[in-house]
């Protein structure tokens, strides 16, 4: 589709306000866990205390007999699993199958924090007491803790039935490795056979957590009539229905889910991770329950990022040009199969033009949660690893890291790592624009160990499935109406949208994020995808809505529709300037005619992919008796194709940017034999206000092939370049290059001490 | 164990509750009053979405047992805009887009009143500071730290 007009839009492209803002800034905004029923009751999750373990028995006998106590689930609960088929998610999907393991684990614990069993129950003192009474009997397993360990031939098995799905074929002999996967175009032998310089380099990356503000929650209540209402902080709302209907065996249209505000997700809220339990729970206790985790609950039992090993491989000829390009990525999916394997192939090499490329990505499971998508899921340690390596190549070629990064930079045409030629992308304008900045251009820091690092990101996105619906009231407002859940402001973006194609003013808008029983179907807010693809939505509901104004409006000046004209709320009928008729006049009729009230529908499906790149600075400054890395400046560069609220883009780069800062500094697991030693915000570090300066955002536009406006999904890939640009940083402050994630002070000082 | 009488102010009102003498105040707000503003994060003070005002100073209302706060007075989020009017720091959070989900704001709001009350001209630094204990996801902090500074630089 085309959307892009000659029309001057006045609130696309315009810093307008947070439409939903007053009601968080006055508490008033309803989030999961400010939701209270009459009767409800509290959900509490027993959780497995073993990373790896057989269940035994488990005996809820004391804990039904104790008072206050209105319902006990384990997995006996779940109707069979005949019925449950399909996969589930956006970027990273898990099969039905798994996520009802997942959900409550049935002969194994799998992971420290597997819930075992759950309670409902009159108050949490009550539900804690019952917790206790339940007796589990495990024989505890050996757990396996990382990916590469889980590979070898002897490491523990997680799963008797899973063996390696290679190239298509599933192998016999069971095995922690679900999936090999191979994506290669030209021929890398050659390339690197051609080559001046070959060079070769391995990392590893920890677990971290989106590290939403909101824990996860779910209400849940089974009314009388066999109806299950559900409020959701979920990223989609659709899906949780998908999910339920599925694991309950219940139809579709006997589930509503409501959403509810969300206090971020980050992909980290896309499966019903609470929901089914809740249900069932609710189900059996005839009652509302609410569940709410702990933050501790959080980290051990929600979906993290995954963890990366990688060696990388490339060569290059002495004038910089790239020949081959080769990665082996394996990635630690969690107790079940599906880790980011595609999303970190994808990123990988995106940024660079070759001829020659080979990814071999390893799927593993491990004793640890099932990870979910995280911002660019795989996107961020992979750029760590390639954007580290591909700095170290332009040292050994004594070329300048930017001029490596331009002399290899793809354009339109050029084949992606997908082996698919880009359309129209941004990446050479966003290093043009970076090399006129002063971020770059001003001298680099001066001082001993101060340093500046460079790095590129890249992320494809998803489009997938959205609807709208935009309705022209009596009185001449309009309503727009979609079950697209809005994460920092879709309400808001969707808004200008409307106001511009409506051309009314935008306080005539409003806009409500519906529930699954009202709004048509709309996949997940996740993979950039919201703006792109609920944006071209809004944009065909909105001509819809005005085919049907236009044919009232004909009625009304009894000349054929072709000829009625629209501009500012005023109809005309070409080559007849002087009858005029407004647009709420035409919409106050329109409920007394044959032809109804305005009702626009728009549905998109797989719209083109639209690239998106981004560029980051970082100035750091080294302390070499402590090793911690202080920011100096950080600017962030990203073709946004068009930013149709630059505060809003603005925000995304920012927080993007920090996510990302911290993933390469501070946040990771601490794992000790398989138990999460550090599930607290105080031994998670996550980055505070003190720890950054100011981030500066530099918006660039290269209009996409396809979208509304040109826009490009935006949400992911400021999260990509950090680690790279501050490893790169810290090599310039220090003359130490760093190959694992977090760069930690202990790792930072202990490169610099080693000889 | 019995409840405990708690008489205390909240937001100007008084109130006069029963709780139990484990219930934190976090949990006395927000489910004896209903005052769901305030937001629960993490339970031990590490994140600052509880953070309200008692008699003036920011704290953490999950660390903090309801009992403790007999005869003082509370300022929750609820509380910061008077008079049908926004207090400033709200005013300039929606103006700088200094939110996005929304779910930390209330305790950077309180955090930031709180300490602006104490010291009306504070750097960028001494602001960072006062806010380091609130965490956020979002936002990576730039536009909450402009939205300070600017009601700081308007002497608000």
């Amino acid at each position: 589709m085309a959307t892009t007009k000659e029309r001057a839009y006045k609130y696309v492209g315009a810093r307008v306000r947070k439409m939903d803002a007053l009601e968080r800034v006055t508490g008033r905004a309803a989030y999961g866990a400010d939701i209270t029923l009459p009767g409800m009751l509290v959900g509490k999750v027993l959780r497995s205390p073993h990373p790896h373990a057989r269940i035994l028995s488990i005996d809820t006998t004391k804990a039904e007999a104790l008072p206050g106590i209105y319902a006990v689930v384990t997995a006996k609960d779940l109707p069979p699993m005949e019925k449950v088929a399909g996969s589930i998610g956006g970027e990273l999907t898990i099969t039905l199958i798994d996520l009802r393991k997942m959900t409550i684990a049935h002969d194994k614990a799998l992971f420290d924090g597997h819930a075992v069993a759950a309670v409902a129950a009159v108050s949490p003192e009550v539900a804690e007491r019952a917790l206790e009474l339940i007796d589990v009997k495990y024989e505890v397993l050996p757990p396996v803790e990382d990916a590469v360990e889980a590979m070898k031939p002897d490491a523990p098995l997680l799963h008797e039935d899973l063996s390696t799905r290679s190239l298509g074929e599933r192998a016999k002999r069971p095995s922690n490795v679900a999936a090999y996967v191979e994506n290669s175009f030209g021929d890398v032998d050659k390339g690197f056979a051609e080559a001046d310089l070959v060079h070769e380099t391995t990392y590893d990356t920890k677990m971290v957590h989106q590290g939403y503000l909101e824990p996860t929650t779910a209400v849940v209540s089974a009314q009388s009539d066999g109806k299950l209402t559900v409020w959701s902080s979920t990223q989609g709302t659709f899906g949780v229905r998908r999910t339920l209907s599925q694991l309950l065996d219940l139809p579709q249209h006997r589930i509503n889910v409501i959403p509810t505000e969300i206090g971020g997700g980050f992909g980290g809220k896309v499966y019903a991770i609470l929901e089914p339990i809740t249900a069932m729970l609710s189900l059996k206790a005839n009652r509302p329950v609410k569940l709410v985790m702990s933050r501790s609950e959080v980290f051990r039992a929600t979906g993290p990022g995954s963890p990366m090993h990688a060696v990388i491989r490339t060569g290059v000829k002495r004038n910089g040009r790239l020949t081959a390009c080769y990665a082996k990525i394996i990635l630690d999916a969690g107790a079940f199969p599906g880790a980011p394997v595609w999303g970190a192939g994808a990123v990988s090499f995106g940024p660079y033009k070759t001829d020659n490329l080979k990814i071999e990505g390893y799927d593993v499971v491990t004793n640890k949660p099932r990870v979910q998508a995280y911002r660019a899921p795989g996107g961020t340690p992979i750029a760590f690893a390639i954007e580290s390596h591909m700095d170290e190549v332009a040292e050994k070629l004594g070329i300048d890291p930017l001029q490596f990064r331009i002399l290899n930079a793809p354009g339109e045409g050029d084949k992606g790592t997908s082996g698919q030629p880009y359309n129209r992308i941004g990446m050479k304008e966003v290093l043009r624009r970076l090399s006129q900045h002063p971020c770059w251009t001003s001298p680099a820091p001066k001082g001993p160990h101060r340093g500046r690092g460079l790095a590129l990101g890249y992320w494809p996105g998803a489009t997938l499935t959205s609807s709208a619906v935009v309705q022209v009231l009596p009185d001449g407002g309009i309503s727009l109406f979609s079950g697209q859940v809005d994460l920092t402001g879709t309400r808001t973006t969707m808004a200008q949208m409307v106001a511009d194609e409506m051309q009314v003013p935008i306080e005539n808008v409003s806009v409500r994020v519906a529930d699954t029983e009202t709004a048509p179907y709309t996949d997940l807010s996740a993979g950039s995808r919201t703006t792109y693809s609920m944006g071209a939505a809004v944009h065909e509901a909105c001509k819809d809505a005005l085919a049907q104004l236009k044919t009232h409006a004909a009625q009304h000046f009894k000349s054929p529709k072709e000829d009625v004209e629209y501009a500012n709320g005023v109809f005309w009928v070409r080559e007849n300037t002087e009858q005029r008729v407004d647009l709420q006049t035409v919409a106050g009729n329109s409920t007394r005619l044959a032809s109804g009230p305005i009702c626009g529908y728009g549905t998109v499906t797989r719209l083109q992919p639209a690239h998106q790149f981004a560029a980051h600075v970082a100035d750091v400054e080294v302390d070499p008796e402590t090793g911690k890395v202080t920011i100096l400046r950080y600017t962030t560069f990203q073709d946004v194709g068009k930013a149709i609220n630059p505060t809003m883009v603005e925000g995304q780069m920012q927080g993007g940017a920090l996510q990302g800062i911290g993933w390469a500094l501070t946040e990771y697991y601490d794992y000790s034999k398989g138990m999460m030693r550090n599930p607290t915000l105080l031994d998670y570090r996550m980055p505070t206000a003190l720890d950054i300066p100011m981030i500066e955002a530099v918006i660039v536009e290269v209009p996409a092939s396809d979208g509304p406006y040109g826009a490009r999904g935006i949400g992911e890939v400021p999260i990509v370049p950090p680690a790279g640009a501050l490893a790169n940083a810290i090599y310039r402050a220090t003359g130490r290059r760093l190959h694992t994630l977090p760069m930690t002070p202990q790792e930072v000082w202990g490169a610099i001490h080693s000889k | 164990m019995p409840k405990i009488p708690l008489a205390f102010k909240v937001n100007g009102d008084t109130q006069e509750i029963l709780v139990q003498p484990w219930q934190t105040l976090l949990e006395a707000l927000r489910d004896e009053l209903g005052l769901t503003g305030t937001k629960e994060g993490c339970s031990n003070g590490n994140c600052g979405a509880c953070t309200v005002m008692v008699d003036g100073r920011a704290i953490v209302s999950c660390c903090t047992l309801a009992a403790e706060v007999e005869g003082q007075s509370v300022i929750t989020v609820e509380g910061l805009a008077k008079g049908g009017n926004l207090d400033p720091l709200q005013e300039a959070f929606i103006e700088h887009g200094a939110l996005q989900c929304g779910f930390c704001t209330p305790g950077f709001l309180v955090s930031a009143r709180a300490f602006l009350n104490q010291n009306p001209h504070p750097s960028e630094h001494e602001i960072r500071l006062a806010i380091a204990g609130n965490l956020c996801r979002c936002t990576g902090y730039d536009k909450i730290v402009r939205a300070i500074m600017d009601v700081a630089q308007k002497g608000a």
